[in-house]
């Protein structure tokens, strides 16, 4: 399986989202935010976390007008795999990949730290090999992570069951506890947590090393 | 553009001293220009040049088999086996904090980060170490707001983990804050980058943000005292851009990587000044430069601005001109400036054209080197007198006075707001006795630990001075670390007054004794004085940054103690109360000598813990609050109560040195003991853990009221 993770200028999480994907049997490449397309045979995209263009304007905006942008879209459209951590879940909503969008935290601070996560749906592709409703620790850095969707929205992922992760305790005011969604095809999931940062015990924990492996062997051909 | 006249007022309005004009005077043979004039006070202000220190900071130990480069670059480079080397330093930024305290914090972050990937090393871990006035003064919640703010905003953007430090406060830092920032970095020791330049007529070549007009002059504000004209110099603050750094970061590793830097430099205090004569002083050359080639943000600046400009996000660099082409191409990717503006000259001379114009023409190796240097006049602290009766308090009294204060309380409303986990690398979080970060793509990993014990160096600088790094191998021991070299931040008051510049003699040679003692020797370091307002100095604040390796990560002590785990105590106890974190928190007491520190006593208890960590569940070193606070500490954190067997107040809250606290089960307290007895180390069983109540002596108090006093004070302290 092939992953390409993207890499804007302010991207600080490319590396670990990376070996994150490494870990766990991908092959990876690199893709810079000027590149205009995909390497062949890209499986899944990666949009790492960071401050893609500073987060000086809306977080993720500029990003989503960059050179790579089309074919992330395109990749996407015709059925592809795409992943968006933190600032990628940002720059994703700003694609109109995911509905919604992530406002400031409701304390209107950076929140860091290991955040309680339920498993909301075991139907995706990055999350089969979790029990449905498990607990699992990721941690959370973000300063806006308030996720917001119409009501009509929410009621379309709650019924269409595309919420992938809720907050045990809401850390950030996101409307129902959402901290991660899949898009319509269920082959694009956004979310606020760093499964990146806990693949071993050694930095704290494992829970997120289940939604590499889900994806290694749960992707459907594109 | 006619420049200003000189005149004594202007001399005065640089900081300038008379006779150091005159010295002036006597090294040019005439007048200087304006811009002369500027360049001059920026090389020879305080913060620059080091000149009523360096005398005293020349007898600290700065070289060890461990130590590849030591004080006098960018930051010092230490071995940590496998080729490869830990870069690190500490610097302040401490009068722009209390002006503009979000970019004072954030741009003290941005400089720190600088200094380490200029030479090479890709930043791997941050710590702050932060003081600021009582909570109940006016200006403190803002300070604190901004200042945390700051550093979370520039270091989580830039992508560095900031993994520890510290937050104090007291009456002393009310007009004058303080703000140190430390960066650790990572490099390959053979690809290390110096600041030295070499060959003539070679391209000098300026990287990264554009130049403007803020920070002229913030070098010399530096050295300046305090006054109610304050507000006034707001102008003076520098603007962070974060986005900006994190390119430069990985321009200037790309190019390095490339062969084509000569010497880096960044551009800091006093800007483009002070990484031009350095680089050319360290090589032997002259400078020339072309101001009308630097990239401007601003129009019409003069040649007097753009010397003394501290815009951040700014690099000087020697290039080797066969890949100039190469190095201009890394940097459009990144989108950055790359423009030569100037050449290395064969003469001494440090020639600053603007356009046609000739703004400055000095000798250049005189800029640095012939800087005044004062053998300021110093008094010795006198001898505390001993402290008296103090008051009644019974045990849980005691600990509630400390954790109920912000200078004990839980501070996670300070380190939430730092990404405490990018890069992936982090073992362990802050809140703990040291941060730990893996070395990437390796089992090893580092340590950090930021200390001093201001009101310790007020009582006795010589032994508080000890006390600083003391505190900061205990700090890396607990996590199993073994203690590798420290870095200095030494705040002080005025030198020119004979008792402040006693207690920076006194720290600096109890640092050197410390230092010496337990083989952690001083590789760089930053020196902050005139920390005064209306005359009231700072306690004197020696901060300590020290680094740790465990040379294999499973060596790391982070666990938590668990039910019925057994409490020891290593090391003698002696119930000292004098200058006390309970005496400070409970009566506003703040007497008695600071505890005194046996150097060798340290070194066998360290090594006592390195050598047992297979029998340790958990380990933390003794400090401010003494027994109590430690173990209340301890176990709050694992969730669980304590009961410790003493009831008596110097064993409970005495803070004497040399000890640590370590959670055991039965067969490995009982293995610490034999081994303790083997070594000489004194050992005590003082309590175990469990249960819901944290019970002292014969008094006791639930778990959960304590937790939530713990838990909440910061934040309602500043709220």
């Amino acid at each position: 399986m092939k992953a390409a993770v993207v890499t804007f200028p302010g991207s600080n999480c490319d590396r670990d989202l990376a070996e994150g994907f490494a870990l766990s049997g991908f092959e990876v490449s690199r893709v810079w935010h000027k590149d205009t397309s995909l390497p062949a045979g890209t499986d899944v995209v990666g949009i790492p976390g960071g401050f893609s263009f500073g987060d000086y304007l809306r977080c993720g905006a500029i990003a989503a007008q960059s050179p790579i942008a089309a074919a992330v879209v395109a990749h996407a459209a015709r059925g592809g795999y795409v992943l968006g951590i933190c600032n990628g879940f940002q720059v994703l909503t700003e694609m109109r990949l995911l509905p919604g969008a992530l406002m400031r935290n409701a304390g209107l601070k950076f929140i860091c730290r290991m955040q309680n996560l339920h498993v909301a749906t075991t139907a995706s592709a990055f999350t089969s090999t979790y029990a449905s409703g498990q607990s699992i620790n990721i941690p959370i850095a973000h300063h806006d992570g308030n996720y917001l969707i119409d009501q009509d929205g929410l009621a379309k992922l709650k019924g269409e069951d595309r919420i992938a992760f809720t907050y045990g305790i809401n850390p950030n005011g996101s409307i129902a506890d959402i901290a991660g969604v899949l898009s319509e095809n269920r082959r694009v999931l956004g979310m606020m947590p760093h499964p990146e940062r806990v693949v071993d015990q050694r930095h704290g924990g494992v829970g997120g090393a289940g939604l590499f492996k889900s994806l290694m062997g749960g992707m459907a051909l594109a | 553009m006619s420049e200003p006249a000189i005149t004594a007022d202007l001399v005065a309005k640089h900081g300038m001293k008379p006779d150091e004009y005159a010295r002036l005077l006597d090294i040019i043979g005439r007048e200087p220009t304006f811009t002369e004039l500027g360049i001059f006070s920026a090389m020879w202000n305080e913060h620059c040049s080091y000149k009523s220190s360096k005398k005293w900071l020349r007898t600290l130990p700065t070289t060890g088999p461990q130590v590849i480069c030591g004080p006098g670059e960018n930051a010092g480079v230490v071995d940590i086996g496998d080729g490869q080397a830990v870069i690190f330093k500490m610097e302040s930024h401490n009068h722009p904090s209390y002006i503009e305290p979000y970019q004072g914090a954030a741009t003290g972050v941005g400089g720190i980060l600088r200094d380490v990937f200029t030479m090479g090393a890709r930043p791997i871990a941050a710590m702050n170490s932060l003081s600021f006035g009582i909570p109940s003064h006016p200006k403190t919640a803002h300070l604190v707001k901004g200042v945390v703010e700051g550093v979370g905003g520039y270091g989580n953007a830039f992508g560095v983990p900031t993994v520890g430090g510290e937050v104090r406060f007291h009456k002393s830092y009310n007009g004058n804050c303080l703000v140190n920032a430390f960066a650790a970095g990572l490099a390959d020791s053979d690809k290390i980058f110096y600041s030295v330049a070499s060959g003539v007529c070679m391209p000098v070549v300026y990287l990264g943000a554009k130049t403007g007009r803020d920070g002229v002059g913030g070098a010399t504000m530096a050295s300046a005292e305090f006054d109610e004209t304050i507000e006034e110099k707001r102008p003076t603050v520098q603007v962070g851009d974060p986005f900006t750094e994190k390119r430069l970061l990985e321009a200037c590793l790309e190019l390095m990587a490339s062969g084509a830097v000569i010497s880096i430099q960044d551009m800091g205090a006093a800007g483009l000044t002070c990484s031009a004569v350095e680089m050319g002083d360290k090589g032997g050359l002259g400078i020339k430069l072309q101001l009308n080639d630097v990239p401007q943000r601003e129009t019409n600046m003069t040649a007097y601005e753009m010397m003394l400009s501290e815009s951040q996000e700014r690099m000087l660099m020697v290039l080797n001109p066969e890949l100039e082409s190469v190095a201009r191409e890394i940097f459009m990717k990144w989108d950055l400036d790359f423009a030569i503006i100037g050449e290395t000259i064969a003469e001494d001379r440090f020639l600053i054209l603007h356009g046609n114009d000739i703004k400055a023409d000095l000798p250049l190796s005189k800029l640095s080197s012939s800087a005044p240097e004062y053998d300021r006049p110093w008094i010795e602290t006198p001898v505390a007198l001993p402290l008296g009766e103090i008051p009644g308090i019974s045990p849980i009294a005691g600990l509630k006075s400390l954790i109920g204060s912000p200078n004990y309380a839980h501070k996670a409303w300070v380190w939430e707001q730092y990404d405490a986990q990018v890069g992936a690398d982090t073992a362990v979080t802050p809140g703990r006795s040291a941060g730990v970060v893996r070395v990437h793509g390796t089992t090893k990993a580092l340590a950090f630990t930021s200390d001093v014990t201001p009101r310790y160096v007020r009582a006795n600088p010589f032994e508080g001075g000890k006390q600083a790094v003391a505190e900061s191998y205990r700090n890396l021991v607990s996590m199993g670390a073994k203690p590798l070299a420290t870095t200095d931040n030494l705040n002080f008051g005025n030198p020119e007054k004979p008792e402040i510049m006693g207690q920076l003699v006194g720290a600096i040679k109890g640092i050197g004794a410390a230092v010496l003692a337990l083989d952690m020797p001083i590789v760089s370091g930053n020196v902050s004085l005139y920390n005064e307002t209306d005359g009231t100095p700072i306690l004197p604040t020696p901060t300590i940054g020290a680094v740790g390796l465990l040379s294999h990560i499973d060596d790391l002590i982070a666990g938590h103690p668990a039910s019925g785990d057994i409490a020891l105590m290593i090391g003698a106890c002696h119930g000292h109360l004098g200058q006390s974190a309970l005496l400070a928190e409970a009566f506003g007491i703040e007497a008695g000598d600071a505890p005194s520190v046996d150097l060798l006593a340290e070194k066998v208890a360290g090594e006592f813990i390195l050598s047992n960590r297979k029998s340790i569940k958990a380990c933390t070193d003794l400090s401010d609050g003494g027994l109590a606070l430690a173990a209340f500490e301890m176990a709050e954190e694992a969730g669980m109560g304590v009961s410790l067997l003493s009831h008596d107040i110097g064993q409970l809250f005495g803070e004497d040195q040399a000890r640590y606290l370590v959670a055991a089960d039965s067969a490995g307290a009982t293995m610490m003991e034999l081994a303790a007895r083997a070594a000489g180390v004194p050992i005590a069983r003082v309590g175990h853990f469990g249960g819901e109540f944290v019970t002292i002596g014969a008094d006791a108090a639930p778990l959960a009221e304590l937790s939530s006093l713990y838990r909440n004070t910061f934040a309602r302290a500043i709220a």
